[in-house]
């Protein structure tokens, strides 16, 4: 995916400027966090369950080496293949690989990030294999060879005409306006796509080393026609996906549907543990695994460890209120909002995603609804740590930073520029109450003024009133 | 951004404690009115409050931008400059939210980390020292006023404030709290944000903004100097009447100086049902 996060500024202003992309916004809005805030309020134990999902998570990261191997020979016993691909390239190359191996010339596949991560549709398609998206979402934005804008709700950018649009186009078919119609005829068109796939690709929400299982959870159902009707299953997941049990997993379970749509339960929750055995009526005959690394071993032991207990939820961005403006795109590349914002810098460098980790008002409302309780502003705040000590953020920001700070040491001469700051303001807009037009800080009054300064400041009245106090012996 | 594991409040209230007022820089720059109402609300609580000199910022410019040692700095300074105090109290959840933060600047177990503790353990809010502390019961105060009250967003997360100001209004007689749609949504300050992200700032507010206007109150209230400035702004540019205060100084019933941004005392603007009396 082409890299778009250097411009995140220009992005933003024109989603802040897209009606249509508003609109979808808002029905955003209005929908995730209201429904998790109700489901929640149905479960009183949400809370326990968070501290008990921290806390196994950050057991698995810091035995993953063990959890992955004791993963990797079940897959093996159960007889499955298992890849390891440290980077993006060696996951696209190992996957191609087997489609390959059986000769597959069209695949269908489930929702998933980790392929949008490692950018596996432009690969095969390169390589004359054609991958067939069966997420409805998703589906309708590889037919408009669009990307996902959000992490569970693919499409959520886009509004009913504009599948109305793409539907008629690329199927040949009258236009539809009924959600339901449209529904359907996507459905006839992805029977054919699961029948005719010579290999199914899935991501996973987890592993699950005890019993060397996968498991998706979904609401279409398409997942389970990718997976069990072709001959080969590819699952694409990544390293940190770890919930060591089955028992566990029923934990996790009971947090990502609530934090993500606001469903006690998802759908569609469907294990995969190898391929098709003696005696079973269906399954694919090969099981793959295919463990994505890229950059996610570097993270254990580092600043931004916390992130690996990640579930992809989405309750992050859901809940954010940069995220609720300018959408998924403006980020400019595969995550969004503020766990993109701590991720993306790591996948595609700090030079490229600088933007990100300071698109936030550190309210901290993503951390307050973080299943698995990320700090996501430390986090983001530490990626701006690292810009200031690489000297990678703006010079000026900077300057004007280390500046004031130099001065706010220096209680006397802060004072001094204080004071002189308050005559400045109070000469220009004194008269009014407020300040129309800054010469420096132009960001705030181009879109509202500034409040004027009262007076004098607080420290130069309360010591005049001390002095006078002393003067008058005490008696006011 | 998580709830600070340093708000224990004693069981009885302390004392005539000798309490500090930290100022916090935009108070002192741009609305002292709001320190008065503060050191008037202590006093009235039993509070020996003093106001330590040479005050400057709590460093969150600084943390936020990612100038640790900067920061670092800052807190020593702020540790000791406050070190003799029972309390520590600002009229702002954010920067008391700061001084909450600065055991994270510095390695565990060391001096500077075991002070800074200490520090947080002592920084309080005003309105939840004055509830949560002090168990303080507002003195009688008229006000037929109909208010609303936006969260802002370091003391609600970082140290739980939501009920303590809405406790004490509830204390004002023909006070009313029309509450707003996403009282505690951001309202797009977030500091340095909104300068250096105007655009995304500027909708955010504009949301904040809507929602205030939309709870047909005559003042909007909040605890924080930095977001009111920013929604008065936004208010004033939008010529909208809806008037913006510190909480305190609608406590301390000092009223007299000018609303955020307003040039001289205005009457408030009508309530809603004025407006249907005279239609």
């Amino acid at each position: 995916m082409q890299i778009k996060s250097p411009q995140f500024k220009d992005n933003a202003r024109i989603a802040l400027a897209d009606a249509n992309l508003q609109q979808a916004l808002d029905n955003l809005k209005s929908g995730f966090p209201g429904k998790r805030a109700a489901a929640i309020g149905r479960l009183p134990e949400f809370d326990q369950l968070r501290d008990q999902a921290k806390n196994i998570k950050n057991h698995a990261i810091e035995n993953l080496d063990f959890y992955l191997e004791t993963f990797a020979s079940k897959v093996q016993d159960n007889g499955g293949h298992v890849h390891w691909a440290g980077s993006s390239t060696e996951a696209c190359q190992t996957i191609l690989d087997i489609c390959r191996s059986v000769g597959a010339r069209t695949v269908t596949k489930g929702k998933s990030m980790v392929t949008e991560e490692i950018g596996l549709n432009e690969f095969l398609q390169q390589h004359s294999v054609t991958p067939i998206e069966t997420d409805l979402g998703e589906y309708i934005l590889q037919l408009r060879d669009d990307h996902p804008s959000h992490i569970i709700a693919p499409a959520i950018h886009l509004n009913l005409p504009d599948v109305s649009e793409v539907f008629a186009e690329k199927h040949g078919t009258e236009r539809k306006h009924d959600p339901q119609e449209l529904m359907q005829e996507a459905r006839d068109v992805l029977r054919q796509h699961f029948v005719a796939a010579d290999v199914g690709i899935t991501g996973a929400n987890f592993y699950i080393p005890e019993t060397g299982s996968t498991i998706i959870v979904t609401n279409e159902g398409n997942g389970d026609l990718t997976q069990t009707l072709p001959k080969v299953h590819i699952v694409v997941t990544s390293i940190e996906k770890c919930v060591p049990t089955l028992d566990d997993l029923s934990l996790f379970m009971r947090l990502l549907a609530r934090s993500a749509t606001g469903q006690e339960c998802t759908v569609y929750n469907t294990l995969s543990t190898g391929p098709r055995q003696t005696g079973d009526q269906d399954g694919p005959e090969q099981f793959h695994v295919v463990l994505v690394d890229n950059g996610r071993s570097d993270m254990v032991g580092d600043d931004l460890q916390d992130m690996l207990r990640c579930i992809r939820c989405s309750a992050c961005m859901n809940h954010c209120p940069v995220y609720s403006q300018i959408g998924g795109h403006a980020y400019g590349w595969v995550y969004p909002g503020p766990m993109g914002s701590v991720l993306t810098p790591k996948m595609i460098g700090i030079h490229n995603a600088g933007h990100l980790p300071n698109a936030s008002t550190f309210c901290g409302k993503c951390e307050s609804v973080c299943p698995v309780h990320i700090p996501l502003p430390k986090l983001m705040r530490s990626w701006r740590e690292t810009q200031h000590r690489q000297q990678t953020s703006p010079a000026t920001a900077r300057l004007a930073i280390s500046g004031w700070a130099w001065l706010a040491r220096h209680p006397r001469l802060y004072q001094l520029g204080s004071n002189i700051a308050i005559k400045a303001m109070r000469l220009i807009g004194g008269k009014r109450g407020r300040l129309h037009n800054l010469p420096v800080g132009r960001g705030w009054t181009l879109w509202r003024d500034l409040p004027a300064p009262e007076g004098n400041s607080f420290q130069q009245q309360w010591a005049q009133q001390k002095h006078r106090l002393s003067d008058t012996g005490g008696n006011p | 951004m998580s709830l600070s594991p340093y708000l224990q409040a004693p069981t009885q209230p302390p004392k005539q404690p000798k309490v500090a007022l930290f100022i916090t820089c935009l108070v002192d720059a741009m609305r002292p009115s709001v320190g008065f109402a503060t050191v008037k609300l202590l006093t009235a609580a039993g509070c020996q409050v003093e106001v330590p000199a040479l005050q400057t910022c709590c460093g969150q410019p600084a943390y936020n931008s990612g100038a640790k040692q900067d920061t670092q700095k800052l807190a020593r300074q702020n540790i000791k400059k406050f070190a003799d105090f029972d309390y520590v109290i600002a009229p702002s959840g954010s920067c008391i939210g700061m001084l909450h933060q600065y055991p994270d600047l510095f390695t565990q177990g060391s001096a500077d980390h075991q002070a800074a503790e200490d520090l947080a353990r002592r920084a309080w809010e005003i309105t939840s020292f004055l509830v949560d502390v002090m168990q303080f019961k507002l003195p009688p105060l008229q006000q037929d006023i109909q208010v609303t009250y936006h969260d802002s967003c370091g003391g609600l997360r970082e140290l739980g404030i939501q009920q303590q100001p809405r406790q004490l209004l509830a204390q004002v007689s023909g006070l009313n709290i029309n509450e707003m749609c996403e009282a505690d949504t951001c309202c797009g300050f977030g500091g340095t944000f909104c300068v250096k992200f105007p655009d995304i700032s500027n909708r955010m507010v504009s949301h904040k903004t809507a929602n205030a206007e939309q709870s047909k109150a005559q003042l909007l209230l909040g605890g924080d100097l930095g977001c009111l400035m920013n929604m008065a702004g936004k208010l004033k540019r939008e010529n909208s009447d809806l008037q913006t205060r510190h909480v305190t100084e609608l406590l301390a019933d000092m009223l007299a100086a000018p609303a955020l941004g307003e040039v001289e005392n205005t009457p408030l603007r009508a309530t809603n049902t004025d407006l249907g009396y005279r239609a």
